[in-house]
């Protein structure tokens, strides 16, 4: 038995939405598998919850919207980011990412939109999103509103997520995708039911001769206390050929981030994991792309 | 906080009174008796409690009684046929000799469920990824990841046919 004070079923977004702003104390819960968890370690005991599992016909799935962009429902489980017909034609790399959270069975229930609102560095989905520069569309009582990802975590667990408020869509605009090519690498201790040490994704668009960087996107996981982008990074490769670029990207990257030591590993040991992976990603990235690497 | 769940469990149709703050674990062990299903970690790592619903395997510990209403569950208890005849899954784990001491074989075997149903064949990296939700501390795997090989490949020669 959990121990929570009471549990809404809410019936829509704006019947969430209304329960929220008629208890604000609630946790939301929707796959339930960070939640629940919390509840049982006694972090979130004695919380009201507001359920939003099930209401998969309004925030479940994956669409391509009139304008080329890319549409996440929030409650699309790490299974059916995974196996999604469009993400794989367009973002695979997400949902080789999400298919590294956990286990089968929790990729079963966990939701891409629960990684996202749970705010940690580790989320597997988040470093990825993050180098797509994903947009956050909230509902709340005044209506929606629209967080790019870059201004949305604001420290350990804390994310832009206003009173009552509801993610309800998450999109990655066409621009941010079309013609690039991705690869995810979780660096962990064990091959599933880990959390990473390290969490890198490598975005690169490639010149039409397939040996140059024209644009490179780096982020990381557990590299800060957020999920964070590496702007030095990629602005020092821009331009340069593929072997070049993953020779230098992880030097680069050492400028922006600022792990901390932890049980899981010390912060030179995940320092030395930023500057060796970022150029793997990299390569592997070009390699999906196209680039004989 | 009690309310009546109304449901299919194991091929039948079920209304049990539960506390809403359950565990669908806590609901099929403590009312329903269906002891197949392990109380293990209870945080969702150890795969011990796994029950499919509506086809899916999941935790059953991390997963609420109050989200079952109207939906179809399958626990080990339900794979047996109307003679009480093993299904080919579980005679695979006794044929490789899969078990020892049989805490997580349930919850393995009702992955080893969802994977037959998918009606794919895989490599044994494939599998040994697709049951990498199970922790046993007895075998080293290595007579499960045979069992579950040879209850794929049986199961798809027959559907095959």
């Amino acid at each position: 038995m959990y121990d929570f004070t009471s549990i809404y079923r809410a019936s829509s977004v704006p019947d969430a939405i209304a329960a929220l702003e008629r208890e604000p104390r609630a946790v939301v819960i929707a796959g339930g598998s960070d939640v629940l968890i919390k509840i049982r370690e006694g972090k979130l005991a004695g919380v009201p919850l507001v359920s939003i599992h099930g209401l998969d016909a309004e925030l479940a799935g994956v669409s391509l919207l009139e304008n080329g962009d890319l549409a996440i429902g929030p409650l699309t489980t790490f299974r059916g980011v995974t196996r999604d017909p469009l993400i794989q034609a367009h973002v695979p790399v997400l949902g080789e990412a999400a298919d590294m959270a956990g286990g089968p069975q929790l990729r079963a229930v966990g939701t891409i939109g629960g990684n996202v609102c749970n705010g940690v560095t580790s989320a597997d989905t988040a470093s990825t999103l993050m180098a797509f520069g994903a947009e956050l569309h909230l509902r709340g009582p005044a209506g929606w509103r629209v967080v790019p990802i870059s201004d949305w975590y604001q420290g350990v667990g804390k994310v832009d997520l206003g009173p009552a408020e509801l993610l309800c869509r998450i999109v990655l605009p066409r621009d941010h995708f079309e013609g690039w090519s991705g690869h995810y690498i979780k660096y962990a201790q064990r091959n599933a039911m880990d959390i990473a040490t390290l969490g890198v994704s490598c975005l690169v668009k490639l010149s039409a001769d397939k040996t140059t960087c024209e644009d490179v996107r780096l982020a990381f996981g557990v590299a800060a206390p957020t999920p964070i982008r590496s702007h030095t990074a990629e602005d020092g490769v821009r331009g340069l050929p593929v072997a070049q670029a993953a020779e230098r990207i992880g030097t680069l990257a050492l400028e922006d981030i600022n792990p901390r030591t932890s049980w899981r590993a010390s912060k030179e040991f995940r320092v030395q994991l930023v500057r060796e992976l970022s150029g793997r990603a990299l390569l592997e990235a070009a390699r999906k792309g196209g680039a004989a690497v | 906080m009690m309310e009546i769940l109304h449901c299919t469990l194991n091929g039948r149709p079920v209304e049990v009174g539960y506390d809403l703050r359950e565990s669908l674990l806590d609901t099929l062990r403590d009312r329903l008796g269906l002891t197949s299903v392990k109380r293990g970690c209870e945080v969702g790592e150890c795969g011990a409690c796994t029950v499919l619903v509506d086809g899916e395997a999941i935790d059953s510990c991390i997963y609420l009684t109050a989200w079952c209403e109207g939906k179809h569950i399958l626990t080990v208890e339900g794979l047996q046929d109307e003679n009480g005849e093993l299904s080919p899954i579980q005679r695979a784990f006794i044929q490789e000799a899969a078990v020892q001491c049989g805490f997580c074989t349930p919850g393995i075997i009702m992955s080893a469920v969802e994977i037959v149903g998918s009606g794919r064949t895989y490599t044994r990296e494939e599998l040994r990824k697709l049951i990498s939700g199970h922790l046993c501390r007895c075998t080293g795997y290595q007579n499960i990841l045979n069992a579950v090989e040879r209850a794929v490949e049986e199961c798809h020669k027959v559907a095959g046919r």
